[in-house]
């Protein structure tokens, strides 16, 4: 065990899945030398050779298109797109190809071993095109997984899992606790599954839901609703797609209530996907109407931020409406 | 900085353009329409048998391209598209590779996989999407790909192959293999940004992979004049720092010539290169579309002057490697045999109803499969309405 950020648990990550593995590259903007404009690779270049750890230039539908070709040939790419916010040149290349190049050829080709990372999500004061949160867009595409971790010892252990899945992989890093999220992390490997949810807290009155850094923001709000005597089962969804409904509904059966928070805007964000699946699986138990506490329906805005955000005073409201309902 | 990337220009001290079409291009020739070849013309390597072989694999994509468009006529096939006038850009271009070279296609390079031996069954399955298609009958017809035969599975999306192709290559060279990617495109698919994402990165991370644009004249009905202003595809390549060769694409010798060279260049020194092959789209753009709405009479019975497939017969008759009854025998026997081939086919059935949710991931997920078990249940309900399935699982 090791004190480490969440850009520390990254970093020994890729550094072990390029260790294990000759065909394992790290490749994208800035990435190679200087080590990425957050540092998540850095070191690899010097350790692994610039053909294995290398700037590409600037253009991301070019660093998709050049990760499938070589996933496609048998190498293990790691892509990284600097921000979210830049990962739309690329979604033909990932929602057209990387999506659907195994059904479409009847499995005489795949893209399993592609992983894509971007660091992403708001809270770092960076306005319209360092902030989104495009996990919807992609939970919208059969063929990819979505996976976002919460601190460093999830970062390490799901991008470890996602470089070794098999299928093509998008892996979403909350920016705001790249240095902000400190914690022990294992030096040796280990992987946390896929498409499995973790129940961080259990309680018996409403389920929270959350992923990525948002879950920081859901146990503030639950820590406050415990001080009113409210009993809070508080979960990371961890995977977006495919996700793990059985978890979900399992608790909300006990619960009689859900409320999900994320920082995406509110309309056809993925907490509408969990509300309208749990609704049908849990109709009879449902106590109050599944809260969504999201982002506005605007674009990401730079000064006021902080009243655009679904922070832990809208979530703890939230709570004490689906009690009081 | 890297200062050698630039060369030393003259200095000036007024304004003074280059003009976009200063770049001069020249054009790779080696077979004349007769049959003869051009004086001093370096020949590709290639005996008899492979002559032959090429002659062939050119005669069974004009037999498959007449009979499959009479086929979409009659209603038996969905959908096709010919290459009329433009097989020897595929066929030459899989012939001046090694069969361990990757292939990626647009889609009007069946010749390509022609040549590589993909069977006439192979081809039929795919194109009636039945249970027996490689590609378990998901996409459209001439939508062909096979891992064995190095020629990866074509998608619509155009353009979407250039930068998978650099990566491919990528890896081949990583790797140390003795292999290439072969990278094929229209012209009207170089205008797609992943056209600049592939070439760029192909210099810049020194990929062996040979890029092969079939400039036909016609992108559906927009002419070249509406696609780009500058002197065709290959004068972009110079400007990306990339090897380019333009070449006559109804000449058979001079595509296998250009490809077998760009080959061992793209090897040895572990750099693309780019081929243009000028060509005309003789047929329809695909059995969806007319071209009487946007082009002359006249202008096709030019092109069809040049026909690269009479050409290169004129070529093996002068060689005494063929003769008329050869010929007459050949044409008779693929289309009896390609007819033979539709009827059986086009009877075989559809896909399981399984393989709708395997492959969208290496192992389904536990909601594809309860949604497949959705859609049996409802099909018991309904077996009237789902004659391919049901009953059948």
């Amino acid at each position: 065990m090791a004190q480490m950020n969440m850009l520390h648990a990254i970093n020994n990550a890729l550094d072990i899945a390029m260790d294990e593995d000759d065909s394992t590259l790290c490749f994208g903007e800035d990435v190679g030398h200087f080590g990425g404009v957050f540092r998540a690779t850095s070191g690899l270049q010097d350790k692994y050779g610039k053909l294995r750890c290398f700037n590409t230039p600037l253009v991301e539908q070019g660093i998709i298109g050049f990760a499938n070709g070589l996933a496609s040939q048998g190498s293990r790419p790691i892509a990284e797109i600097q921000f979210a916010d830049y990962i739309f040149p690329a979604f033909d290349q990932i929602v057209n190809e990387a999506a659907k190049f195994r059904y479409r050829s009847g499995n005489e080709f795949d893209v399993g071993k592609l992983t894509i990372r971007s660091p992403y999500g708001g809270g770092i004061a960076g306005g319209l095109y360092h902030s989104q949160s495009p996990e919807a867009y992609f939970a919208h595409t059969p063929g990819l997984k979505v996976v976002i971790p919460r601190n460093p010892y999830q970062a390490k252990g799901l991008l470890l899992a996602s470089i070794r899945d098999d299928n093509p992989v998008i892996f979403f890093e909350p920016k705001r606790l790249y240095r902000a999220s400190v914690g022990e992390v294992p030096t040796e490997d280990y992987q946390l599954p896929l498409g499995k949810a973790e129940i961080v807290q259990t309680g018996s009155d409403i389920t929270l839901l959350a992923w990525g850094a948002q879950m920081e923001i859901l146990q503030k709000a639950a820590d406050l609703a415990t001080n009113d005597g409210i009993s809070c089962e508080v979960i990371d969804l961890r995977s977006i797609l495919p996700w793990d409904i059985e978890t979900i509904a399992n608790s909300v059966l006990k619960t009689g209530r859900l409320l999900v928070s994320q920082e995406a805007p509110l309309t056809a964000g993925f907490a509408s996907e969990i509300a309208a699946t749990i609704q049908q699986e849990c109709f009879l138990h449902l106590e109050s109407p599944v809260e969504r506490v999201c982002g506005l329906d605007t674009p990401y805005p730079l000064a006021l931020e902080k009243e655009y955000v679904a922070d832990h005073l809208k979530i703890y409201e939230a709570i004490k409406r689906s009690i009081n309902y | 900085m890297s200062s050698e990337l630039y060369n030393d220009g003259p200095v000036v001290h007024k304004p003074t353009f280059i003009d976009g079409s200063s770049v001069e291009i020249p054009e790779l020739k080696i077979l004349k329409q007769n049959g003869s070849v051009y004086e001093g013309s370096d020949m590709p390597e290639m005996d008899e048998a492979l002559a032959v072989k090429v002659y062939k694999t050119l005669a069974f994509h004009r037999v498959l391209d007449e009979r499959m468009v009479a086929s979409q006529r009659q209603g038996r096939l969905s959908f096709y598209m010919a290459a009329l006038g433009e097989e020897a850009a595929s066929v030459g271009g899989a012939a001046g590779l090694k069969s361990q070279d990757m292939i990626m296609s647009q889609y009007r390079e069946q010749g390509a996989l022609m040549f590589r031996g993909f069977s006439l069954e192979n081809f039929m399955n795919q194109m009636f999407s039945n249970e027996k298609d490689l590609g378990k009958g998901r996409q459209m017809p001439i939508h062909y790909g096979s891992s064995e035969l190095n020629y990866m599975t074509i998608s619509s999306p155009l353009g979407t192959q250039i930068p998978q192709a650099t990566g491919y290559a990528y890896g081949q060279k990583l790797q140390g293999l003795d292999e290439v990617t072969l990278c094929y495109f229209g012209e009207g698919a170089a205008s797609e940004g992943d056209f600049h994402a592939g070439l760029n990165m192909a210099a810049v991370q020194e990929a062996p992979v040979i890029f092969f644009c079939r400039n036909n004249g016609y992108a559906i009905s927009t002419p070249s004049d509406e696609q780009f202003r500058g002197n065709g595809i290959a004068s972009r390549g110079v400007g990306y720092g990339i090897k380019t060769l333009r070449v006559d694409g109804n000449d058979i010798l001079a595509v296998i010539k250009a490809t077998q060279t760009a080959r061992t260049y793209a090897l040895k020194e572990n750099a693309p290169v780019l081929i243009e092959a000028m060509s005309y789209r003789l047929g329809a753009h695909s059995t969806s579309d007319d071209p009487s709405g946007y082009r002359t009479r006249e202008e096709e019975e030019k092109w069809q002057a040049n026909d690269p497939i009479l050409r290169m017969k004129n070529w093996m008759l002068l060689q005494g490697w063929w003769d008329e009854e050869q010929e007459k025998s050949l044409f008779e026997t693929l289309r009896e045999k390609v007819l033979a081939a539709v009827k059986v086919s086009e009877k075989i059935d559809k896909p399981h109803i399984d393989t709708l949710i395997t492959d969208v991931y290496d192992v389904p997920s536990r909601q594809l499969t309860a949604q497949l078990e959705q859609v049996k249940a409802h099909i018991n309900k309904y077996p009237e309405a789902y004659p391919f399935t049901a009953g059948k699982f």
